[in-house]
């Protein structure tokens, strides 16, 4: 345990069965964050211009952090797969392009999703415990995640209970976390916070930190579903969270960044802030991850734009 | 690659046409100087940028009846609402130059073109529009129903942020009247002689700004001239020098001077955003800040981790080309300069603060102090006293509140100071006792043309910025 | 056979104590129209440092009381300075050799200048201070606070209004001073001094000093622990080495040296020039 665990009001963990009240003490305990401050920072760190080869290597990075997402009520068998096989060749004019993270879908769909990604290294994810509202007796959010992970899934995005997070009811967002960790099995688990419900960012640390108590794998900022979605602000503080929770436990804790990060140059501003916030270590689709679904053909848009030194149009691109 | 180094990102500088030579700027044209020439370099790579001039006591003279003809003549008469139309195409003119005066200050100073061209240069324009505003309102300033102008200011300025300090000295003595007689540093004459150039677009009579270059002996003619006004903008020493220049006679003095800041960071801090403050509040302009937050006092409970955590920090700043887009920390402005922070930095190992700098290539050509942080300093040390005008921290420690503001203004300064607390009520103690004229609450280095800036003892006197700042070329402000 | 009066000592005043000079010197007050008065203290350089360090000590806590306080304590001095009009006007007319009607007048003049300061230590925050719009979400207030210690050399003429007229803006704008008193005229300035003592205001706040100006103006001016200098009673042609000194701590000039016109009214120079504006700015988040 480093000094700047004691720093950050790390020194002294709760369990995983703490109580609201043990629980509000330590969340509380936590530094606070400014959220002017940490604006300023992510201007400033916006201002990172990435060129060359840099920016080569950052596209690439971004397809391969992407975790390719529908999530829409009309969603088909036909589109799930059909999304599948992009992400496992995102483009077919260049086999030098990775293949995305993995595939976001609705439990129902992943059965559909894991017959295409067989074989590969993409995976799949499935949105849990009564994605997006999280609004299910818990039973039911554990028989969603047990359905999802004999489905094929290899990573499960959970949603935390929000209303119970701000009305100071700790432990039973704590307890729906630990339940879902254990109902994976051997699948990740995300949890999403939805920080645009959480209202400020001293409750999207206190959010991180009492998530990655309950055995989170990976801390993700949004569903997608309630505006705002990912900001920078909010993934900086959640960023400087799984960092300080390496300092104090050593174990690694993964961020996704979900909904709103739709061009290439975005996306690249959310590298800067990893390589400058958690630093190098995260900067791997294994640590850092970006939901989305319109990204994926901006970056392709923008790779071949590195190859060739012409600006394609969208046409060329396939929309799945 | 298998990391993620940011490949070079090089600001183009052909936006800038760099003449090889500068005359001086009197009644609205350039002239030969009869002081002779100096010239001036990029402080990154020591290359001769241009060859400027040096204003002798008959220049300065022959400036200042210009300046004098062009107030009582044109100026001083010319109604407010004129007067304000000209500031805000000066502003404007400004703003649609802005990349090219942000390279040439780059160019010629050391700082970051991030800086240049996102701190800088904004603020230069806000300041004239700000200004502009006023020239029409001056009677509702608070001063009086009818302000009159002092006449003729000696304005002289700093290298270390020198077009936003011409904009400082300029926009407000404009506004209210008066005409001035510009003296830039020696070695940052550049960006005030292009602003000459944007004057005359701007169709500003002639002699209503003059601009005349040149070292110490230049800045002590103005001083003696027969100007009503002088303002100054540098070290304490000099300042003390002018006042005693100006004794008996009937000048108007403003002097924006040294500082020693404390920046005191209470155990309950937004921790984050402190470490952000510290940085920036000592290495924003390689530490070329008169209100640089130069002294961090931690809270002594927090005060090893709260370091630990700032080193770790400070492993991510890059230092190097100021015409990177991506540099963080550029070239100290002279060898002078550098000369003077290695000297202070060795007395702070000599006196037996332990020192510490981040892993870090310092280029071979030009100017370059690498970020660096004493641990262990005590408030009799020089590196806790004297201001060091690099980027350099000393740290210390207070145990409470009462200790942390009397260490804070244990110094003869009193520019600014920094807490960073998240109990407001703490703040408003802290803000209350706090012997500066700016005091940063949970941030630090902010600026704005309308908020105040000047210090308390002997940081100088007089205020710059907003309402305040006109009463300093104003006569008889009852 | 006629009663004996009882005369005065009269004495500095430093700290809240009435001291005889630590030099045990003094020197005649005499009238305007010749004639002996009194025999005055005539302080030294080291009195002079006494009474910084009195004024020094002083300076928080003044500076610290709430203005309406402050306020209370000026218009208290206004009470009593007018219940010792007639000593007063008669020491006035004395030094000044004006007519009893004259001296009444200053005298008048003098309680009413201490009502009008009275009154403005809970406004000088609010004229002289503002919000500023700045860019950006950040709260930014601009604020008057007093500069410190206040050194003052009174007018050498108006022995009482000319006195009243630069001490009362320096205490408004919650400074504590050292007056250095008018050389030839001192008795109404240790008058006043007896006036302040018994109207409420700490001692160390005003510290009044008579002696000679010559002696003691370049040792006032030269303090480092000065912060402000009122120049007003200085001999014109002392006036470049005063401000010479001063520039050895960048001292600021509240007044050059010259007579006003006491009688007119003083507007807010006096206190703008004792105060510095401080600017705090504090994020706006949630």
């Amino acid at each position: 345990m480093t000094s700047a665990t004691t720093l950050m009001g790390l020194h002294s963990l709760p369990g995983p069965d703490a109580d609201d009240a043990v629980l509000a003490r330590f969340l509380h305990g936590l530094p606070g964050v400014d959220e002017v401050g940490a604006e300023a920072r992510v201007a400033q760190l916006a201002t990172r211009s990435i060129k060359n080869e840099s920016k080569d290597w950052a596209l690439d990075m971004l397809v391969r952090m992407i975790d390719l997402t529908t999530l829409e009520g009309n969603d088909t068998p036909g589109k799930v797969t059909s999304l599948a096989r992009k992400g496992i060749r995102p483009d077919p004019e260049d086999p030098s392009c990775p293949s995305v993270a993995a595939i976001c879908v609705y439990p129902d769909l992943v059965a559909d999703v894991a017959a295409v990604v067989a074989g590969t290294d993409v995976k799949v994810a499935a949105v849990a415990t009564a994605f997006p509202a999280g609004r299910a007796r818990m039973d039911v959010k554990i028989a969603d995640t047990t359905q999802a992970v004999a489905d094929g899934a290899h990573e499960v995005d959970m949603v935390i209970d929000r209303g119970a997070f701000l009305s100071g009811r700790y432990g039973k967002v704590l307890e729906e976390i630990v339940a879902a960790k254990q109902a994976c099995g051997d699948a990740h688990l995300k949890v999403i916070l939805e920080t645009g419900e959480l209202a400020t960012l001293d409750n999207v640390r206190r959010a991180s930190v009492l998530a990655m108590i309950g055995g989170a794998d990976f801390i993700k900022t949004s569903t997608g579903k309630i505006a705002p979605a990912a900001t920078r602000p909010v993934t900086l503080v959640m960023l400087q969270a799984v960092a300080d929770w390496r300092a104090a436990t050593g174990r690694m804790v993964g961020v996704k960044a979900a909904g709103g990060i739709r061009s290439s140059k975005d996306g690249i501003r959310y590298l800067v802030l990893v390589n400058e916030t958690a630093g190098e270590d995260w900067l791997d689709p294994d640590w850092f991850r970006i939901g989305a679904s319109s990204l994926l053909n901006d970056v392709l848009l923008q790779r071949r734009r590195r190859r060739s030194g012409v600006y394609e149009g969208p046409d060329h691109l396939t929309i799945d | 690659m298998s990391r993620f180094t940011y490949a070079p990102a090089p600001q183009a500088t052909d936006v800038v046409d760099i003449r090889s030579s500068y005359g001086l700027f009197i009644d609205g044209e350039f002239v030969e100087a009869t002081g002779g020439h100096r010239k001036t370099v990029n402080p990154a790579t020591e290359q001769v940028l241009a060859e400027v001039s040096d204003a002798s006591p008959a220049d300065v003279v022959k400036a200042v009846k210009a300046a004098r003809r062009a107030q009582t003549r044109i100026w001083g008469p010319m109604p407010g609402a004129e007067r304000a139309k000209y500031l805000y195409r000066i502003a404007r003119l400004i703003a649609e130059r802005s990349r090219e005066l942000a390279v040439l200050e780059t160019l010629d100073n050391g700082k970051p073109i991030r800086e240049s061209r996102d701190a800088d240069l904004p603020l230069v324009s806000a300041h004239f529009f700000h200004y502009a505003g006023w020239a029409d309102k001056l009677g509702y300033a608070g001063l009086g129903p009818d302000p009159r102008p002092l006449g003729v200011a000696g304005q002289i300025i700093p290298w270390n942020f020198p077009l936003l300090m011409a904009a400082w000295k300029i926009a407000p003595a404009l506004a209210t009247g008066n005409t001035v007689v510009l003296k830039p540093a020696e070695t940052t004459p550049l960006t005030a002689l292009h602003l000459a150039e944007i004057l005359q677009q701007a169709e500003l009579p002639p002699g209503v700004v003059n601009i005349v270059t040149g070292a110490g002996a230049t800045g002590e003619a103005l001083v003696g001239a027969d100007v009503d006004k002088v303002a100054f903008t540098g070290s304490t020493e000099v300042g003390k020098a002018i006042q005693r220049q100006v004794a008996g006679t009937r000048k108007s003095l403003t002097l924006e001077l040294g500082g020693k800041a404390a920046n005191i960071v209470f155990d309950d801090a937004p921790l984050d955003q402190a470490v952000e403050g510290i940085v920036n509040g000592i290495f924003f302009n390689q530490g070329h800040v008169c209100c640089a937050g130069s002294r961090l006092l931690v809270q002594e409970n927090i005060a090893e981790p709260l370091v630990e955590r700032l080193q770790q920090r400070l492993t991510t700043l890059r230092l190097g080309d100021p015409m990177d887009k991506n540099t963080d920390i550029g070239a100290i402005n002279s060898a002078e300069q550098l000369q003077r922070i290695t000297d202070l930095v060795a007395a702070g190992e000599e006196e037996g603060a332990q020192r510490w700098s981040p892993p870090c290539d310092l280029p071979e050509k030009g100017y370059w102090f690498p970020p660096t942080v004493f641990h262990g300093a005590s408030q009799a040390m020089r590196i806790a006293r004297e201001e060091i005008f690099g980027p350099v921290l000393t740290t210390l420690t207070f145990r409470t509140p009462e200790e942390a503001i009397a260490k804070a203004n244990n110094t003869p300064y009193g520019l600014s100071a920094g807490v960073w607390t998240e109990k407001a009520s703490r703040m408003l103690w802290a803000a209350s006792r706090l012997r500066a004229g700016v005091v940063w609450s949970n941030t630090f280095n902010r600026f704005d043309p309308t908020s105040p800036f000047g210090g308390y003892k002997e940081s100088g006197f007089g205020r710059e910025g907003g309402r305040h700042g006109l009463e300093a070329y104003l006569e008889g402000a009852r | 056979m006629a009663r004996l009066d009882v005369s005065k000592t009269y004495k500095l005043y430093v700290g809240g104590a009435f001291p005889r000079s630590e030099s045990g010197r003094t020197y005649i007050a005499s009238a305007a129209k010749g004639g002996f008065l009194a025999n005055v203290a005539q302080a030294s350089r080291k009195d002079l440092r006494d009474a910084v360090v009195a004024a020094r000590k002083a300076a928080d806590g003044w500076a610290a009381r709430d203005a309406y306080n402050r306020g209370q304590i000026l218009y208290r001095v206004a009470e009593v300075l007018q219940g010792r009009r007639e000593q007063l006007a008669a020491e006035v007319a004395a030094g000044e050799g004006l007519t009893a009607r004259k001296a009444a007048a200053e005298v008048d003049a003098a309680v009413d200048r201490w009502v009008w300061y009275a009154g403005w230590t809970d406004k000088l925050t609010q004229v002289l201070g503002n919000a500023n719009p700045v860019q950006g979400p950040y709260f930014n207030l601009s604020t008057p606070e007093p500069t410190g210690v206040v050194g003052i050399l009174a007018p050498q003429a108006s022995s009482l209004l000319g006195l009243v007229s630069v001490v009362a803006p320096a205490l408004a704008a919650g400074n504590t001073v050292v007056v250095i008193a008018s050389q030839d005229r001192p008795i109404p300035a240790v008058s006043l001094a007896e006036v302040l003592h018994t109207s409420d205001v700490p001692a160390g706040v005003v510290n009044i000093l008579t002696g000679t100006t010559a002696e003691l103006a370049p040792v006032l001016a030269s303090h480092m622990d000065v912060n402000a200098l009122d120049l007003t009673g200085a001999a014109p042609d002392s006036a470049a080495d005063l401000e010479a000194a001063a520039a050895g701590s960048t001292t600021r000039i509240v007044a050059r040296v010259g007579e006003e016109d006491w009688q007119a009214s003083p507007g807010i120079g006096r206190m703008r020039r004792s105060v510095e504006i401080k600017t705090v700015w504090h994020p706006i988040g949630v």
